[in-house]
C-alpha cells in the first residue's frame, strides 16, 4: 500500500476513493493521511467517515460529492467545520445529486463530452453548481440537464478478490466501483485476497475490473474497516456511532488520528489494534451462492 | 393499548400509508423503519429498493444504513447504482418514494442542503443524495418528519428536492415526472395537498392531538381538511414488531 500511494497519489491530485457503503478502502485514505499528502480534490457520492478523516488531516482542498453525511448517524463534523468555519482550512464543495455524480462517472467512463439525466429540474442544485447545464434536445422533447464526465487522476477500488495482475472480483453492492475505475487514469485495486487467475476464469461474470486499467494492486485483508467487505467482515456499526463522537471535537479527532492513523505502520498493526473481539463481532455467518455451469466447450 | 410515543405513532402511519404499494424506494432513517414495518405488517409483497443498488430485499435486521450487507443477502437482485437510478427510478418503474427532510414548505418542497446562505452556511445538512430524483421521478412522494418550527417554515433557504414548488401547475410545467408529494406524515398528524393549489393541508390527527398544537408548530396559517379525522393508534402488532425485531435500541422510535 505504501508503495502504490506513494507512487501514484500526488498532491494536488483528482483522487476517487469510491465504495458505497460497501468496499470503502480506509487503508488507502489512512496511508494518504500517513504520507501527508495535500490539496487533494476528493470525489465520492457519499464522503463518508474516510474523507471527513482525510479533511481533518489537512489533506483535501474540494470535495466533489452528493451526499455528505454519516449515514443513519448524524453529520460528518470535520467537513462541516471546514465549511462552516474554515478549521483547519476552507473546503470547497461541488455537489450533484446521486444520479448526477454518476453519470459525472459513466461520461467519464464512456468517453463522452457530457451526460443527459432528468433529475435537477426545480432543485436549486443547477443555480449554485454551473457544471449542471441545459442543453436542447436536437430530437425535439425541449430541454435536458447534462454533466460534465469527471476523470480523477486516481481511482482506489477495494474488492473481494483480485489475481495478481489486477483482475477484479465483486460481489453485493457494486456501487460506481466500475465506473470510477474506468473513469479514472490510474486505478489502484486492493485485495482482500489474491487469487489464482484460474478462479477469476472459472467465474467471469463476477470480474468488474480487467486489468487493463490496473496500475497497482494491493494485498490488504481487512482493509474497508470500519466499512465492510460482503461475507467477510460486517460494517463495523458501532464505529460509525463513536466517530459522531469522536468527531464532535478537533482534538479527540486528532487525538483520534495519532492513535489509529499515524501512530500506526500500516493496516496489519490496524487489525492487530482492533482486536480479536471486534473482528469476531463483525465476521458473518455462511450464506453461499449456489453454482451456475458455464459448460464446456472443448 | 395507548402506551406509545409520537415517533412510533409516525411509523406506524407511515407504514400502514404503503398498503396499496408494490415498489417502495427506501430513504435513511424514519423512511426504513416504515417501509420495513410495512413489510412485515400491511403490505408483505412490497418489494423494497435502495438506492445502493438493491431489489427486492428482504432484511433480516434493520440497517442503519442504506447499504447493509443485510440489505444484499437474500434480496431479488444486486445492480451497480448506474442500473438502479436509470432503468428503475428514471425510466418510471417506482410507485412511492419516501423522503425526510431538514425544512418543508407548504407546497412539499425540501431542504436537505443548508440552513442559510449557501455559499456561507450557517449549518451544512448532507445534500440531496438521491433525493431530488426520488421527489421527481417517483410516481408519488410520501415525506416522513416530525413537525416543528425550524422544519415547517414559510421559506425555505434550498430547495434540493422539488415538491409543487410555487403551487397550481406549477410542477407539472417542469415536463414529465411523478406526481409529487401525496402525504407529509409527521409525529401529530397526516397532511395531504389540494387537488388544484397544491397547498398542503392537515388531513387526519392522531389520538390526543389538536389542531391549535399543531399550528403551534408550522410557519404559515395552517389549512385543516373539513372532514377531519383521527388516526386509529398502533396495534399491539405493530408496536411489538417495531420495539422487537426493527429497533430494540430505541433509536428511531424515541
Amino acid at each position: 500500500m505504501r508503495e502504490a500511494i506513494a507512487a501514484l497519489v500526488h498532491d494536488g491530485d483528482c483522487v476517487a476513493i469510491e465504495g458505497f457503503t460497501h468496499l470503502i478502502c480506509f487503508a488507502a485514505g489512512h496511508e494518504i493521511i500517513r504520507q501527508r499528502k495535500r490539496d487533494l480534490v476528493l470525489c465520492r457520492l457519499t464522503p463518508d467517515l474516510i474523507y471527513d478523516q482525510m479533511v481533518a488531516a489537512g489533506c483535501a482542498r474540494k470535495l466533489i460529492f452528493s451526499y455528505l453525511g454519516n449515514p443513519g448517524v448524524g453529520s460528518l463534523h470535520a467537513v462541516r467545520r471546514a465549511v462552516e468555519q474554515g478549521i483547519p482550512a476552507p473546503l470547497e464543495l461541488e455537489e450533484y445529486t446521486h444520479l448526477g455524480m454518476v453519470a459525472r462517472y459513466i461520461a467519464g467512463a464512456a468517453g463522452l463530452p457530457f451526460y443527459p439525466l432528468r433529475t435537477f429540474a426545480g432543485s436549486d442544485l443547477p443555480r449554485v453548481n454551473p457544471r449542471i447545464r441545459q442543453v436542447e434536445d436536437p430530437y425535439g422533447s425541449g430541454a435536458v440537464f447534462v454533466v460534465p464526465p469527471l476523470n480523477p487522476d486516481v481511482a482506489i477500488i477495494h474488492v473481494q478478490r483480485a489475481d495478481a495482475e489486477g483482475n477484479a472480483q465483486i460481489w453485493g453492492l457494486l456501487g460506481v466501483q466500475v465506473e470510477a475505475a474506468f473513469a479514472a487514469k490510474h486505478v489502484i485495486v486492493v485485495a482482500e485476497e489474491i487469487v489464482d487467475e484460474a478462479v477469476i476464469r472459472a467465474d467471469p461474470n463476477r470480474t468488474v475490473i480487467p486489468n487493463l486499467i490496473v496500475d497497482a494492486v494491493v494485498h490488504e485483508p481487512f482493509g474497508a474497516h470500519p466499512s465492510y467487505v460482503q461475507g467477510y467482515y460486517d460494517r463495523d456499526t458501532e464505529a460509525y456511532i463513536a466517530w459522531d463522537t469522536i468527531s464532535r471535537e478537533p482534538e479527540t479527532l486528532q487525538q483520534w488520528l495519532d492513535a489509529w492513523v499515524y501512530g500506526l505502520s500500516g493496516r496489519a498493526e490496524y487489525v492487530e489494534k482492533l482486536g480479536s473481539q471486534v473482528w469476531q463481532r463483525l465476521k458473518p455467518g455462511d450464506a453461499w451462492s449456489g453454482q451456475v455451469n458455464y459448460g464446456r466447450y472443448c | 393499548m395507548n402506551d406509545y410515543t409520537a415517533s412510533e405513532m409516525m411509523i406506524v402511519a407511515a407504514a400502514r400509508a404503503l398498503a396499496d404499494a408494490r415498489v417502495v424506494f427506501v430513504g435513511i432513517g424514519l423512511p426504513n423503519i416504515a417501509c420495513n414495518l410495512a413489510q412485515r405488517t400491511v403490505a408483505p409483497h412490497l418489494e423494497l429498493i435502495y438506492e445502493s443498488g438493491v431489489y427486492g430485499a428482504r432484511p433480516a435486521r434493520l440497517p442503519l444504513s442504506i447499504g447493509d450487507p443485510c440489505l444484499v443477502s437474500g434480496a431479488v437482485g444486486v445492480m451497480p447504482m448506474s442500473h438502479l437510478l436509470q432503468y428503475y427510478l428514471q425510466r418510471g418503474l417506482i410507485d412511492v418514494g419516501l423522503l425526510g427532510a431538514a425544512q418543508i414548505d407548504r407546497y412539499g418542497n425540501l431542504n436537505t442542503t443548508v440552513i442559510g446562505d449557501y455559499h456561507r452556511p450557517k449549518v451544512r445538512l448532507p445534500g440531496s443524495g438521491g433525493a431530488c430524483e426520488i421527489a421527481l421521478m417517483c410516481r408519488r412522494v410520501l415525506i416522513i418528519t416530525r413537525l416543528s418550527r425550524r422544519t415547517f417554515v414559510e421559506k425555505l433557504d434550498f430547495v434540493t428536492s422539488p415538491g409543487f414548488l410555487e403551487g397550481g401547475d406549477a410542477r407539472a410545467r417542469l415536463g414529465c415526472y411523478g406526481e409529487g408529494p401525496a402525504a407529509v406524515i409527521t409525529d401529530m398528524g397526516i397532511f395531504r395537498f389540494d387537488r388544484v393549489t397544491h397547498e398542503m393541508f392537515l388531513a387526519s390527527l392522531y389520538p390526543g392531538c389538536t389542531v391549535e398544537r399543531v399550528q403551534e408548530q408550522v410557519g404559515w396559517p395552517l389549512r385543516v381538511a373539513d372532514g377531519l379525522d383521527t388516526v386509529a393508534p398502533p396495534a399491539e402488532k405493530e408496536l411489538r414488531i417495531l420495539r422487537q425485531e426493527l429497533d430494540p435500541a430505541g433509536r428511531l422510535r424515541m
